[in-house]
């Protein structure tokens, strides 16, 4: 063990001379006896490299992965292709560290890569300012719902049923010891009921909360939200796919005051539920109340452009417990994978993926449906993922398609008990013809 | 640093000027010049109470953002909405100013301030 220590044993002989102590034994002394380990650890014996790294690879082969199997399960998570220029640019020593160097001094690189990333999130979202990412698409929410009653002094929000499941949860946990009042809007054919939204609505309510598209895939009216959210002075927020929004109206050019979403899907592994990283825009008024960092352009003492972490005087290492949030850094890293997947697949590049997502989606409900054993349970419009409702259980279909090396769709009877045998399933442009062929030859197997 | 006569100060640093039932608030040049360049003036809605010492506004420079407490307990009727477009007025003339005008409900919170040579001396000790 001797040289992973860093002091030596004439260092350690020095230490306890300096102290007047003869082992290092005499240190623990205070500890009492009875609590102690007597011998040795219980564990098992080292092992060589060469058997360490067998070890770990047989451990590793027991997980199933997405490169073995054909994926068709989303709900908030995405198999995406991701270019190999990724992994390399984020494994360049230069911007592979475990924390973020924030100081402009000898992190320019860093900052103008998290500058960038605001830049096409603020694209994307149609909205003025982003910050520099958040944890993920569930905290990235709550902390915008946070955000609306900061801004408004109001303790109401609204938010849909067709919101993640998860999502949801989260928001609830954030605002239980805040005092807000969270009421969930139902459903209609898949997408938020406008009209009993319109009766919820009130001059207290602080934020209206949806998902575009909604967790079902469907696309909602955000227009027609947007003008009732606002007609009472509520806040509109909207969680969104990122990739959805080369195809989509952008939430900004919707009325959307704060948009947030799940970045997972631009250029981040599924890694079995994360580090992941959440986005968050608003607009320039707003932008105060903004939790998180924020990196801007500047120019220095000798007139060069620069970058700086802007507007962090509403921190919590500033404010204390008046600060805006208690979120106080960003996912910079996975930030750095979605701005190098944005670059790299540029504007007409993400279109591609998502026009390619959506028409194998739609091709796949298409021969689901007219297979005659899946029948359709929303007529609303939806992006790339849908629901169906299965011939039988979620649960058995799933455990007979993994035989054939597929995961099947998500279970929504899960979260959503009157959708008994929904299936929601999920098609990225990863999925090949072939594949979805196979997906509903084995589905009409049964 | 600046003081003027005539002035009520609290010990957080914000001064008032009485006119009638009306209290005027501000910052102190002693405030300002903690805070350096104010960058944004959180003002509050007009129409809102207060108690005397709740936080009204706050003031956000460079370095920190501070809140800015009523002196007096009362209704907000006016608020600067220069301040919006222009905060560094703050920093170019604190006493000139103001921030929020609360009309007075309890005449007598006011016996608590400072006046101009009580808040020198108040401030040479702070420093």
């Amino acid at each position: 063990m001797g040289r992973y220590v860093p002091n030596t044993g004439q260092d350690r002989k020095e230490m306890l001379d300096e102290l007047g102590l003869d082992s290092i034994d005499q240190l623990f002394e205070d500890i009492p006896y009875e609590v102690r380990i007597a011998g040795r650890l219980n564990l098992p014996e080292p092992l060589s490299e060469v058997e360490l790294v067998r070890h770990m690879r047989e451990l590793a082969e027991k997980n199933e992965t997405v490169e073995d199997y054909i994926c068709f399960l989303g709900a908030g998570a995405y198999d995406r292709y991701i270019p190999s220029v990724v992994g390399h640019i984020l494994s360049r020593q230069e911007f592979y560290t475990a924390y973020t160097p924030y100081q402009p001094e000898i992190s320019q690189g860093t900052l103008q890569a998290i500058f960038e990333y605001q830049t096409m999130i603020c694209e994307l979202t149609g909205m003025e300012v982003s910050n520099a990412s958040m944890y993920d698409g569930a905290s990235a929410l709550a902390e915008a719902v946070i955000m609306a009653c900061q801004a408004t002094g109001r303790k109401k929000v609204l938010m849909a049923r067709t919101v993640h499941p998860q999502s949801r949860k989260v928001v609830h946990t954030y605002c239980r010891f805040r005092d807000i009042q969270l009421c969930e809007v139902g459903y209609d054919d898949g997408r938020l009921d406008v009209d009993e939204l319109k009766q919820m609505i009130s001059d207290e309510v602080a934020a209206v909360v949806v998902q575009n598209p909604n967790f079902f895939g469907i696309v909602e009216l955000l227009d027609e939200i947007a003008e009732v959210s606002h007609s009472h002075g509520a806040l509109f927020i909207t969680s969104v796919n990122p990739v959805s929004l080369a195809v989509l109206k952008p939430p900004g050019n919707a009325g959307a005051d704060i948009v947030v979403g799940e970045g997972q899907s631009l250029g981040n592994p599924l890694s079995f539920g994360g580090p992941y990283l959440g986005f968050m825009a608003t607009s320039r008024k707003l932008m105060r109340r903004m939790p998180g960092r924020v990196v801007g352009q500047t120019t220095d003492t000798s007139g060069r452009r620069a970058f700086v972490l802007t507007i962090q005087t509403r921190e919590q290492h500033i404010r204390r417990e008046k600060a805006t949030s208690n979120i106080c850094t960003n996912q910079a890293l996975n930030a750095l994978a979605a701005t190098v997947y944005l670059a790299l697949m540029g504007r007409e590049g993400l279109k591609k993926v998502a026009l390619l997502s959506m028409q194998k989606a739609h091709y796949a409900y298409q021969r689901l449906i007219s297979q005659g054993r899946c029948s359709a349970l929303f007529s609303a419009p939806f992006f790339d993922e849908f629901v169906v409702t299965s011939p039988v259980p979620v649960e058995q279909l799933n455990e007979k398609l993994l035989e054939s090396k597929i995961i099947g769709g998500y279970a929504l009877e899960r979260d959503y008990p009157e959708l008994k045998n929904a299936w929601l399933v999920a098609v990225t442009e990863k999925r090949t013809k072939n594949e979805i062929d196979m997906l509903v030859e084995r589905v009409g197997e049964l | 640093m600046k003081v003027i006569e005539g002035l009520k100060y609290s010990k957080d640093h914000e001064w008032v000027k009485v006119e009638g039932n009306k209290a005027i608030i501000g910052i102190t040049d002693y405030a300002q010049d903690s805070l350096g360049d104010v960058v944004f003036v959180d003002l509050p809605e007009p129409g809102e109470t207060v108690n005397a010492g709740d936080a009204a506004a706050v003031a956000e420079s460079v370095k920190a953002a501070a809140d800015i407490y009523s002196p007096v307990s009362g209704t907000i009727i006016e608020v600067n909405t220069e301040l919006e477009g222009s905060p560094e007025l703050i920093n170019e003339d604190p006493y000139q100013n103001w921030i929020i005008v609360v009309e007075i409900n309890d005449a007598s919170e006011l016996d608590s301030l400072m006046d101009a040579e009580e808040y020198e001396r108040f401030c040479k000790e702070e420093a």
